[in-house]
């Protein structure tokens, strides 16, 4: 009575499995050493003061263990993942028409410059390593919004800021993929937003890996001054091969007294895909974080955003979901440190594992003795798909005060025959009663989401759940 | 008499390995109301829900025909498209779907086509109108954080906009208060109103069939039909209870 269950994984992927021959104008030899971390080095123009910090981030990266907590990531040969590859295109071009063919299509079939057309201030699209395309709307430039990538911002007028900021609040000492980014990050954006100035539509980057066996290290890093506002996209996904990629990216959000940000991510690697990516934002006074984060692929994922609240009366808000299907090992969650008096935190999750995924929510808040009158909401939800599925929720609380208002709430459930029965009884196949309970479970989350977003997520959430796509 | 759209013959159900019907014969056809009653535990619900296809409850003998074609084999959706609904004794409450929204693709996926938003919108806001219900119902989570007169209400809405030929009602009276008893019945004969439309009114309270024009009336008790007759049964059972018949069977 019900369809033939596919696996998306495996054959529904299509849209987002095409891919083109690799035709790379430059690539190092697989694995880790100086030599290879100098010629990154050399080949990106690097000042010198970066030269030096990959190299001391290569030492910690040797010398850190393996993290030993989460899902198991025995499947990632460090020696055998090309660790920079630079797409066959000059670096940063600005005008659309510029960008070569294979890649100026990769980026038509996901719709990057429609939507820059119709809804963005602002685009940059990432293919491998590299940033191969940025653009910034003119009236938003010229409010003094920057929009850049980092290797330029390096040599520009900036270079001081990026110097005083670049992987300060995840330092290389943070985790061994931490070191490892710090040592091999390459392309990435840069956005600086000025004083009192609020950008009305959101920046958008996208980020894409197209070489087989090869990591991907962007570093985002984000300047909302005081008083400001930005709404930042950022999207990801690679086609399926057989060998594991790896994603080890880095994103520091800085927001300043009073000003906002929202942080959005919709992830969709492909389910080969080692997700090691790590995300902060520290927060002054008076100022406020929104993370808005949607995870459906890779084969495993450690993430978990952290907001570290550092002004008085800072904000943080973290809604996700994350969707962990056959062969999937999801880890993620939040973290959140309360470091002045009333700041204020709320997490908002739901997670939904199916044919065997396992998805784990792990959360953290840490309220320091200072932090009086602070209050925390944790809240987190999870669905089972089917019995041979798993879901788990870690949360942590480590409170220094009697002084703060903290409360958490976890429901772990299954889809219940009875909502199953009741759908059907009105006319919906068995698949699309189970679907629209999911969206339906979801549907916090994505209706955060500008409205393109909202309806690729739902579309995500009812490929996964169907196995069909039209 | 025009050939019956319903036909059940010794029906027998099962929850969980213990037999609740034990040989149930009823027709109905087209246009009429039936009535089933009975007491508490006679097994009305288990009719229903066997009727709907239920998993939780099954038919271990017997046949069913629904316009002409057996609906035991039929999955629980194909018996809804094949024109079968049921109104629940307590709705689901489902988050993040709103009730129009859901009934919009019930009916698309039903149909195969595609519903004209303003015209379909016009329609559930009419049909909210005839239930007494706000129209903010329309956008408002399935059945979420409805009361139960609330949830009563969206299924008689729901049986509305669907357009079934033979509408279950599950104890769609019970827990509710007077008027809202007649707010639903006045839904109830919305429906009646299409002459090929047939109900099936299940029940052990005899006040949501005051304002309904009724053909037949079944009496179960103990998983089988000890008493058939017109409306006048309803009258009789209403003075005197169900231990008449208990008695009868004992």
């Amino acid at each position: 009575m019900s369809e033939t269950k596919t696996h998306i994984e495996d054959v529904k992927r299509a849209f987002y499995d095409f891919r083109f021959e690799e035709n790379d104008a430059y690539r190092v030899r697989s694995g880790l050493t100086p030599e290879i971390i100098k010629e990154i080095s050399a080949e990106k123009k690097d000042p010198d003061w970066m030269r030096d910090f990959r190299l001391k981030s290569l030492e910690i990266f040797e010398r850190t263990p393996m993290p030993d907590w989460g899902p198991s990531i025995e499947g990632l040969d460090m020696d055998n993942i090309v660790t920079y590859v630079r797409p066959n295109a000059e670096r940063m071009n600005t005008r659309w028409e510029d960008v070569p063919d294979d890649i100026k299509d990769t980026f038509e079939r996901l719709g990057i410059p429609q939507a820059e057309r119709t809804s963005l201030a602002g685009v940059g699209a990432q293919y491998d390593s590299e940033l191969v395309y940025h653009n910034v709307r003119k009236e938003v430039a010229a409010m003094g919004v920057v929009y850049t990538d980092i290797e330029s911002a390096l040599h520009g007028e900036y270079a001081d800021m990026i110097r005083e900021r670049f992987m300060h609040l995840v330092p290389p000492t943070d985790h061994k993929f931490a070191a490892l980014h710090g040592a091999v990050w390459s392309g990435g954006s840069f956005v600086y937003v000025p004083p009192g100035i609020s950008v009305e539509i959101p920046l958008q980057s996208y980020f894409r890996l197209n070489a087989p066996g090869a990591g991907q290290f962007e570093h985002t890093l984000i300047i909302v001054d005081e008083g400001a506002d930005l709404h930042f996209i950022e999207g990801c996904s690679a086609p399926k091969y057989n060998v594991a990629n790896l994603h080890a990216g880095c994103v520091e959000l800085y927001v300043g007294k009073n000003a906002k940000l929202r942080y959005s991510t919709i992830e969709n690697w492909s389910k080969n895909m080692y997700n090691l990516n790590t995300k902060r934002a520290r927060v002054e006074e008076g100022g406020k974080i929104e993370w808005i984060s949607g995870s459906f692929g890779s084969h495993v994922s450690y993430l978990y955003p952290m907001s570290v609240l550092k002004g008085a009366g800072a904000r943080s808000e973290f809604t996700g979901v994350t969707f962990a299907g056959a062969g999937q090992n999801l880890d993620t969650g939040c973290k959140v440190v309360h470091g002045a008096p009333d700041t204020t935190s709320y997490v908002n999750t739901r997670s939904i594992s199916k044919d065997g995924g396992i998805s784990t929510f792990r959360s953290a808040i840490v309220v320091e003795p200072k932090a009086v009158n602070s209050r925390s909401s944790v809240s987190c939800q999870s669905l089972m798909v089917d019995d041979i599925s798993r879901s788990d929720t870690i949360p942590a609380m480590d409170i220094r005060t009697a002084k703060a208002d903290i409360g958490h709430e976890a429901r772990i459930g299954r889809i219940s025959d009875d909502a199953v029965f009741y759908l059907m009884s009105r006319g919906l196949s068995e698949d699309e009663a189970r679907a629209l309970i999911v969206s339906g479970f979801a549907d916090n989350v994505s209706k955060e989401l500008p409205l393109e977003y909202a309806v690729e997520m739902n579309n995500l959430i009812r490929i996964e759940m169907k196995g069909a796509i039209g | 008499m025009a050939a019956d759209m319903l036909t059940v013959k010794d029906l027998r159900v099962s929850v969980e390995d213990s037999e609740i019907l034990h040989g149930v014969d009823i027709s109905i056809g087209p246009g009429e109301t039936h009535v089933l009653m009975g007491p508490n535990g006679a097994g009305k619900s288990t009719l229903g829900n066997a009727l709907m296809g239920n998993p939780q409850y099954t038919v271990t003998g017997g046949e069913v025909r629904f316009h002409g074609e057996d609906l035991l084999e039929k999955s629980v959706n194909e018996r809804a498209a094949s024109g079968l609904f049921m109104s629940f004794q307590n709705p689901i409450e489902i988050p993040g779907i709103s009730l129009e929204n859901f009934m919009r693709s019930a009916i698309e996926q039903r149909s195969g086509t595609k519903l004209r938003l303003w015209d379909f919108r016009k329609q559930v806001r009419a049909t909210l109108d005839t239930l007494q219900m706000e129209h903010s119902y329309a956008e408002r989570d399935l059945n979420v954080g409805f009361s139960g007169g609330e949830k009563k209400k969206a299924e008689i809405l729901q049986l509305l906009l669907l357009k079934p030929s033979l509408a279950i009602l599950d104890e769609t009276d019970s827990g509710l208060d007077v008027d809202a008893v007649k707010t639903v019945s006045r839904g109830i004969k919305e429906f009646q109103k299409d002459q090929e439309a047939s109900l099936l009114v299940i029940t052990h309270n005899a006040a949501i069939l005051d304002a309904l024009h009724v053909d037949k009336v079944h009496v179960l008790v103990n998983g089988r039909i000890v008493k058939e007759g017109g409306a006048e049964l309803i009258k009789e059972i209403e003075e005197n209870g169900f231990s008449a018949f208990e008695e009868a069977i004992a």
